[in-house]
């Protein structure tokens, strides 16, 4: 292939975004279709001048909107050819018609969405919302909570998405400005490593294929309709975690960096567990240790895949925990969280007696700060010494004014 | 079709034109094409139309306009000759009969269940007004 190779060395000093577009030159992308958008745009700008500057062999389509960017990733990759592309925020809503075309379809395309607050009040800082808000969409979701993170599981969503036995799409969550835009220490790949990983791009069903022409994108009816979506439904529930775990340990075997759908922290014999996204899950981390040194056998889970929800991963984690906390950073506007919800339901039906509680917290960007969390473990302590929820099952954590506490 | 169960068809919202491989499609006449179970072209939808076209080769001169024109490929068409008009995929539009330019016209509009044998041995005359 006529393009350049880059000397990279074996640690380079990257943000999310800047992890972000490396993964995606070295996995050759074909086409990216993008409407930048803060704090994604540095992925496609970066993707972009990898591309002018002849390091890649592909495509950069600028279009009008999300909508156009994600039609347009959806045609190329109809038409077979490795895609990806980055959004944000209100980018994602405007994209998200399209997102169930894609999945719908079976077309894997690898989007990194940098998690960032929905508008209204207008705001450019992280939170869930934007993750939140498409997560029945049939996206298979992943979650970095640190530059690293977002380097590896770009390669790694690729690999995924791609095979031939999952064709669905992947999101790859990064929190907004936090791991978007900070500076860290990234171990890279070489670039033949890399691409050894991800693999050469294997068509299917392409519509480039001439001898076999296909139509993408059909009608159908009450008579057709429910099967397909029910044969998405079963490949999601079925068939891309036991994919996932074997990219995983291939990565593993390559890197040495080891990921797990449910990744835990101090659990073995916890007590108490805050269970948490994106960079909150290292804030905690380390609270916990703090917590440990006090007394409070606290641990930490964080969710490395969001879609398809790791239900019984994430139950057996937590089978022996006698209060949990659910952290949401996302309004549920009008119900609990979202973890509460997976979790409780994940947990219903098993022999725990695990206390959880739900908490709101970081809307917009808002600090998630150390005194929050010591609080938050020393209040699950007491849950757990009192057999019982001591407070409201949902509260709000850092905002100004009275309390917030409901159900 | 057959109603198949979720498991049964390949995946995606996507259908195949062609059962197999293709070769040399465009040098291959529609009906000598291995068309699918999928393709509208195994599928009448006849009864979509309310009128139907009636086709009097008396007076065609092959100018190929409704071929041209037709929205549905619903005109058949060998040897750049009018052979007649394909009654399973036909709408009843009316666009070949308003394309057409001879006198009196070769296509006409007539009620779906008129009789092809009398409404052409009662076709209208050359119009003179017109000419």
């Amino acid at each position: 292939m006529a393009f350049d190779k880059m000397e990279l060395k074996d640690i380079e000093v990257w943000d999310g975004n800047y992890a972000a577009a490396q993964a995606m030159r070295q996995a050759q992308v074909d086409v990216v279709a993008a409407y930048p958008i803060t704090p994604s745009t540095p992925i496609v700008e970066g993707y972009a001048k990898f591309l002018a500057d002849g390091y890649i062999e592909g495509e950069f389509v600028m279009v009008e909107s999300e909508h156009a960017a994600m039609s347009a990733c959806i045609g190329a990759a109809a038409a077979g050819g490795r895609v990806a592309t980055a959004t944000s925020s209100q980018g994602l809503a405007l994209m998200s018609e399209t997102l169930y075309q894609a999945s719908g379809m079976r077309l894997p395309i690898v989007l990194n969405l940098v998690n960032r607050a929905l508008a209204s009040p207008l705001n450019v800082n992280g939170d869930h919302s934007d993750m939140y808000m498409i997560r029945d969409s049939g996206w298979i979701q992943f979650d970095a909570f640190c530059p690293q993170e977002a380097y590896d599981l770009n390669l790694i969503a690729f690999k995924v998405s791609e095979d031939h036995d999952i064709r669905l799409p992947a999101i790859v969550n990064q929190d907004g400005f936090m791991t978007s835009h900070t500076a860290q220490g990234v171990k890279t790949l070489s670039d033949d490593a890399a691409y050894g990983f991800v693999g050469e791009y294997k068509p299917m069903n392409d519509m480039l294929d001439f001898e076999h022409p296909v139509t993408h994108g059909v009608q159908t009816e009450e008579d057709w309709h429910f099967e397909h979506k029910a044969r998405q439904h079963n490949d999601l529930m079925t068939k891309v975690m036991p994919k996932i775990q074997t990219v995983f340990k291939d990565f593993e075997k390559l890197t040495g960096r080891k990921y797990t759908p449910v990744e835990k922290y101090d659990m073995d014999d916890a007590d108490v567990c805050v269970v948490c996204l994106g960079t909150s899950v290292e804030t905690a981390r380390e609270v916990a240790t703090e917590m440990r040194a006090k007394g409070i056998k606290a641990g930490v889970i964080g969710l490395r895949v969001i879609r398809p929800f790791p239900f019984f991963e994430i139950a057996e984690a937590l089978k022996n925990v006698k209060a949990i906390a659910a952290l949401d950073r996302s309004s549920p506007n009008g119900a609990a969280g979202m973890l509460f919800n997976e979790i409780a339901g994940a947990l219903f039906n098993t022999g725990t007696k695990a206390l959880l509680s739900g908490f709101v917290y970081g809307l917009g960007g808002r600090d998630l700060t150390k005194a929050h969390l010591v609080a938050l473990f020393n209040e699950l302590q007491a849950n757990a010494d009192a057999g019982k929820v001591t407070t409201k099952l949902q509260q709000f954590i850092g905002v100004r004014g009275p309390k917030l506490a409901f159900l | 079709m057959a109603k198949k169960g979720w498991d049964e068809f390949e995946i995606g919202a996507m259908l195949r034109t062609f059962d197999g491989k293709i070769d040399n499609i465009a040098a291959t006449q529609q009906e000598d094409r291995a068309y699918s179970q999928n393709s509208s072209y195994t599928a009448s939808v006849a009864d979509w139309r309310l009128i139907k076209p009636v086709f009097n080769k008396d007076y065609c001169i092959d100018c190929q306009f409704c071929w041209i024109y037709c929205p549905d490929v619903s005109i058949i068409s060998r040897d750049k000759k009018l052979v007649g008009v394909d009654m399973d995929h036909c709408k009843g539009c009316g666009i070949c009969v308003e394309v057409c330019p001879t006198n009196p016209k070769s296509l006409l509009m007539f009620p779906e269940q008129a009789d092809e044998e009398s409404v052409i041995a009662n076709w209208p005359k050359k119009d003179e007004e017109e000419a």
